[in-house]
């Protein structure tokens, strides 16, 4: 640790220097006069004091080598990679800066520092590599990187041409222009020479010129990177600069929290106090380690119980975000429970018939997806769109045949039909190991369905699944106007109600039951679109679906709709908050017996069918 | 009296029975007394395969007690054979002793290798034969009556006491997955060594326990046969058709439910710790609802309701998954699926339906 | 909402699950000193928002034969449920005698107390045979231990083929009951009922599917029983009811509309509007 500090120290103030040389003019030393506030959370206020201490500590303008060096052999033995990372947010800053304020001009041409690398000894390569990493310029974390592999190659020409050995292979490009150069040029190259203290400077002129990028996001995770580290006043005062100059809010946010992180081990007691109320507003781990260390160490009380407290708060509201995000899984877990058994209440509830092969059903619209997919390779989205209606048709064809070619026999006598269907589930499950494989099959899922919302630091939503809780919500409500609106779902519940009425007054019971069969197979189809994009895509997947979906049908009820739409939330929820505790399977176990106590309450689920019909 | 009432018009119960004496008679006499060289000489591995198939005849003919007869469906009876099954192979375990891999005297392999420093408690007494056996029916026992016992007294019934038989079935599956369970994980229990001081491996051993599980399977036979030719038998099927009807005559159904549910979860544990010694291993394979499933395609197949057609059935699924998977693997789970379908729509009351002249009016 | 007071219904703290509260039995004798022997009060019956049954309050006398009649969906037969422990009222007291409360007890101890049921549709054991449907409907020790060792008696043997004989099913008893005709289902059923020697009958729809002869046999039986025992009787049938009927009620819309004697209720002005108009 101290190791590191030290290099920080070596490296900060070189940089600064140069920055102080080059911007004299600029605002922040216009504020110079203030003096620090104790409440220091405004940047404005407390750059100064740290600015001004800079050249009084660090004045001499050119790097002084020798110790430098020194310490970065030394320290490469001990923690390489943690030295790296932190020189290089050091320095990155600094650089930065001197790019940002009017150095411009005075820099060099990038093209001919480039030209400048073989020349010279080592410290004369850092130095260019140093002003290079100060450019911003695009082409430069490329060529430090592969200087720093060994793989940065010069040609014996005048002025040399400076080329980047691809990383695999024989290629290679021009440093320069960025074009792609034949082996043969790339073998005629030399190397230019590297040694260990070169090397790991450069890894962090790398990460600072990766800093310098004009991404936002490129900045933000080098700030990460930097937190992660210890920030010497140099460096703060640096940091300053930046948040002068930051327009990106979350950039922003982030360098605030890292300045404050760094004045905890501030002098005085004000300036500790002003850096714990900022960082009372972060969720960061590392300020939560930080703050940790302060309430443990601190020499000052106040600091101390100001600390401890911000820490309880910060703590408590990670609390209310860890809840927000179980809520969020248990929706959604809830959601897939939904899609896979609503298909499921539809021929139970409807037609009292128990579907084992409903799971299938689930697989062979994921397959459906998969199949799609391998029709159109191009165009993930639309495959992913075209896929919901296709895998509803052949779902909801598959169910037909089945209600037509079995069930329709086995109508009262639903413990057959509990077998029947069982036995069609190994024959559909059968099918597709032959006719595909008995692998999983890839499906891949468009860019707007992975990845994850970040809403805070503990709290990040993955779009597949709020994309999945969304879809499950529309496709249930769809359901839920067929039912309630449609003729067919007028004919349903008339069948539902009494068979042998609805047939005397017309309705077509025959016909009615292999489309409602049809329509909850089909959902069935739908919900294995959905779920073709969380998990894998196989023979088996329906499996793993079916008695869960038949604990929600238990739970929910057959009455109506809205008791499999509660009970399958109830159930994610549960199995969501449970998990935490309990682990995965354990929570699954309790949930089943959760479920075997509940039905001694409610026999007949939380929205049972009541009634003289429901009694027989 | 009681040997007429128990066979009286039962000829196929007495023609099962009969083969089944027969068979205890023969297959030993097959594979001890006659010559490797001899036509009719039997190998250990039929008289294995035999014996497996006796106690998947017992595990029918339990599922059958209360399906034929009850009415009731359980689709996770795999659970109490599984138990029965994992209760002697903690027993056959503990008798391995140090000849283990790692030579622990006190605690099995999978225990040392997951750092247990001691048996858990549930393991104790186990080294006692008669201890194991007293679990092997008890613990399926309790299980039954409890969840039993929650079950009927809610009135749950049909489809929806089938269903929540295969949840317990999966969650017993999901729980003896885990290493923390202490029953050896995914691994099961296996490698065993000897019985009641008997090699496991030993051509005699294995014809014993084959004559055991005749011997029990016809036991269990006439005990059930005297159930269901008892008023208890008359009472469930008076519950099976109309379980109001009995309700309202006095009876309390719940109980006449449990306790026979109860008995058919022993029946099923005592098949089970019959299995695992001819098997040579237990697993959470065995908790497999398909496992559970299947068992009640064999009463399904030989005809439910008549205890001698869960014994066919049995023997005719196995014998035929057993050359299915040789000779053709890829078929057999068409075959089984399709055995599901056809058995319903065409064959509800099994193959003792083609051969039986149907009384009229006898309730499915 | 349904789904709103049905989560509320399954959350209700001030109802603990029913196996945890102590059952009371039979153990006291059935008082019916004051004069009833089965009392209905206030009682309400609600299926998912229809009222099956709305505050009806109804007595029966020991003894007596007592004829139900209202048009379909009047609440009879879900009467004949709440009173034989098949459905729960949402409110309202059912009294057997003066001291025992039905509500609080299972079908089968209602049945074994003495209350015994016909259904509407004839409902017998098909499967068994109509001597063993009388057999296991006989008053007996009913526990599972005795019935697994069970060995009948001659004298219930004598029961059996007395009440066989008096339903007309003697050269039947071997038949599977499956294979009666309805007619004889409805005497095996009511047969079933004697056998359990109850002190209340409630008979269902006893002459539905029957010929005159058969209605006019039924009817002799059901006078007979009164006295002995309480009869009551739901019927549509009106030439029946009126061949056996000494007092009448009338059920609509899930309570009392009248009462009294069959000619008192063919003369009142509601019931012809209600029930008998649509009949003339």
């Amino acid at each position: 640790m101290t190791s590191i500090a030290l290099v920080s120290r070596m490296l900060g103030p070189m940089l600064a220097a140069l920055l102080l040389l080059t911007a004299a003019s600029h605002a922040w030393a216009e504020a110079e006069a203030a003096t620090p506030a104790p409440e220091g959370a405004m940047p404005a206020e407390s750059m100064p004091e740290t600015t001004t201490d800079f050249p009084a500590v660090e004045p001499d303008p050119v790097p002084p080598p020798e110790p430098q060096e020194s310490v970065v052999a030394a320290e490469f033995d001990e923690l390489p990679a943690a030295a790296e990372g932190n020189a290089a947010g050091d320095g990155s800053e600094t650089l930065d800066e001197t790019l940002a304020d009017d150095a411009e001009p005075a820099a060099p041409n990038v093209e001919t520092l480039i030209r400048q690398l073989p020349e010279g000894s080592f410290n004369d390569r850092r130095a260019v590599a140093t002003q290079l990493a100060a450019s911003g310029d695009p082409r430069v974390p490329d060529i430090l990187s592969a200087l720093a592999e060994g793989r940065l190659l010069a040609t014996a020409d005048a002025p040399p041409r400076i080329l980047i050995r691809a990383a695999t292979g024989t290629g290679g490009s021009d440093a320069i222009s960025g074009e792609n150069v034949p082996a043969s040029v790339i073998s005629g190259g030399t190397r230019i020479p590297v040694h260990n203290p070169l090397r790991n400077a450069l890894r962090s002129l790398v990460a600072v010129a990766t800093i310098s990028a004009p991404d936002p996001e490129q900045r933000a995770s080098a700030l990460l990177r930097l937190m992660r580290g210890s920030i010497d006043s140099d460096l703060l005062a640096y940091l300053d600069t930046r948040v002068e100059r930051e327009a990106d809010p979350r950039v922003m946010d982030l360098l605030l929290t890292v300045r404050a992180l760094a004045r905890l081990n501030a002098d005085t007691p004000e300036e500790r106090l002003a850096a714990v109320a900022v960082l009372r507003g972060s969720l960061l781990n590392d300020v939560r380690v930080g703050l940790e260390a302060t309430v443990a160490r601190d020499a000052d009380p106040d600091v101390r119980e100001a600390a401890a407290e911000a820490l309880d708060s910060i703590q408590s509201r990670i609390e209310l975000y860890r809840f927000t995000e179980n809520l969020f899984f248990g929706l959604s877990a809830g959601s897939v429970l939904l899609l896979a058994a609503i298909g499921l209440a539809i021929t139970f509830g409807v037609m009292g018939v128990i579907n084992m092969a409903h799971g299938e059903l689930i697989m062979i619209g994921a397959y459906t997806t998969w199949f799609i997919q391998t029709l159109i390779p191009g165009a993930l989205s639309s495959s992913i769109l075209l896929a919901i209606p296709a895998a509803f048709v052949v779902a909801g064809l598959v169910g037909i045949a089945m209600e037509r070619g079995v069930i329709q026999f086995l109508y009262g006598r639903p413990l057959e039909t509990l077998l029947a269907t069982f036995g069609i589930s190994l024959i559909l499950q059968q099918a597709v190991r032959s006719l595909f494989s008995p692998l999983n099959r890839p499906v891949a899922s468009p860019d707007w369905l992975s990845g994850s919302l970040e809403v805070n630091p503990v709290l990040a939503l993955t779009w597949s699944r709020i994309y999945i809780l969304v879809f499950a919500i529309l496709v249930f409500v769809a359901l839920l106007l067929v039912m309630k609106k449609t003729s067919l779902g007028l004919k349903v519940r008339a069948v539902a109600q009494n068979r042998p009425m609805a047939r005397a007054l017309g309705v077509r019971t025959g016909w009615v039951d292999a489309l409602t069969f049809g329509l909850g197979a089909g959902i069935a189809g739908i919900a294995g679109v959905a779920l073709s994009q969380l998990t894998n895509v196989g023979p088996n997947m329906g499996q793993a679906y079916i008695i869960d979906s038949f604990m929600v049908v238990v739970f929910g009820g057959v009455g109506n709709l809205w008791g499999t739409f509660v009970g399958a939330m109830g159930l994610g929820m549960m199995t969501k908050f449970l998990e935490p505790h309990s682990g995965a399977v354990l929570a699954k176990i309790l949930v089943l017996i959760f479920i075997i106590l509940f039905i001694q309450r409610r026999p007949r689920g939380l929205f049972p069918k009541k009634g003289r019909a429901a009694e027989a | 009296m009681l040997t007429r009432r128990l066979f009286l018009s039962d000829w196929g119960g007495i023609t099962v029975l009969v083969l089944l004496l027969a068979m205890t008679v023969a297959v030993p006499y097959a594979n001890l007394a006659l010559p490797p060289e001899s036509p009719w000489h039997l190998s250990t591995y039929w008289v294995a395969l035999i014996g497996k198939f006796l106690t998947f005849a017992l595990l029918a003919l339990a599922i059958d007690l209360i399906w034929g007869y009850a009415g009731i469906l359980s689709l996770g009876h795999g659970a109490f054979f599984g138990l029965g099954g994992y209760a002697m192979g903690m027993y056959l375990t503990r008798q391995i002793g140090d000849r283990g891999v790692y030579g622990n005297p006190e605690l099995p392999d999978f225990m040392v290798f997951l750092s247990y420093d001691s048996l858990p408690w549930f393991w104790w007494g186990f080294d006692m034969f008669w201890f194991a056996m007293a679990m092997v029916v008890l613990v399926p026992g309790l299980l039954a009556l409890v969840f039993g016992w929650l079950a009927f007294r809610s009135r749950v019934g049909g489809v929806y006491f089938a269903i929540i038989t295969q949840a317990l079935v999966f969650a017993l599956m999901l729980a003896f997955f885990r290493n923390e369970m202490g029953f050896g994980g995914n691994n099961g229990l296996t490698d065993f060594k000897d019985i009641l001081g008997f090699s496991v491996q030993a051509r005699e051993t294995r014809v014993g326990l084959f004559v055991a599980s005749a011997v029990v399977l016809i036991l269990a036979y006439v005990a059930s046969r005297y159930i269901v030719t008892s008023r208890y038998g008359r009472v469930l099927i008076a519950l099976r058709d109309a379980e109001s009807r009995t309700r309202f005559a006095g009876y309390r159904v719940e109980h006449y439910k449990l306790w026979l549910f109860v008995f058919s979860a022993m029946l099923a544990g005592i098949a089970g710790a019959l299995y695992v010694p001819q098997v040579g291993i237990i697993n959470p394979g065995e908790f497999a609802p398909l496992r559970s499933i299947e068992a009640v395609l064999w009463v399904a197949v030989g005809g439910r309701g008549s205890l001698f057609g869960a014994i066919i059935g049995a023997f005719t699924v196995n014998g035929a998954k057993t050359w299915f998977t040789t000779a053709y693997p890829e078929a057999w789970l068409f075959a089984l699926g399709a055995l599901f379908v056809l058995v319903t729509l065409f064959l509800p009351r099994g193959l003792v339906g083609i051969f039986r002249r149907k009384r009229k009016g006898e309730g499915a | 909402m349904s789904m709103v007071r049905n989560t509320r219904e399954a959350m209700r703290r001030d109802r603990v699950f029913r196996f945890l509260e102590p059952s009371p039995d039979f153990a006291r004798p059935v008082d019916t000193s004051h004069g009833p022997i089965l009392y209905v009060e206030d009682v309400s019956v609600r299926f998912d928002g229809f009222l099956a049954l709305n505050q009806l309050t109804l007595s029966v006398d020991e003894g007596e034969l007592r004829c139900i009649i209202g048009p379909n969906g009047a609440g009879k037969t879900t009467m004949m449920d709440v009173i034989t422990g098949k459905t729960q009222p949402d409110e309202g007291k059912v009294f057997f005698g003066q001291n025992v409360d039905l509500l609080r007890l299972d079908e089968y101890e209602i049945a074994r107390g003495g209350i015994g049921r016909k259904f509407q549709k004839p409902t017998v054991f098909e499967a068994l045979t109509v001597f063993e449907n009388l057999e296991l409907s006989m008053a007996s020790d009913k526990r599972v231990w005795s019935t697994l060792f069970f060995r009948l008696r001659p004298e219930q043997r004598d029961r059996i083929d007395e009440v066989l004989d008096l339903i007309g099913l003697l050269e039947h008893h071997e038949h599977v009951a499956g294979s009666l005709s309805h007619g004889q289902k409805q005497w095996l059923e009511i047969g079933m009922l004697l056998m359990q020697n109850p002190r209340v009958l409630l008979v269902d729809e006893p002459v539905a599917g029957m010929t005159g002869e058969e209605t006019e046999r039924t009817a002799e039986l059901l006078v007979s029983l009164a006295g002995s025992h309480t009869v009551i009787v739901v019927e549509h049938d009106m030439a029946f009811v009126r061949s056996i009927a000494r007092r009448v009620t009338v059920l609509h819309q899930g309570s009392v509309l009248a009462e009294g004697s069959m000619s008192q209720i063919q003369n009142d002005p509601r019931v012809i509007e209600v029930y008998l108009g649509d009949e003339a």
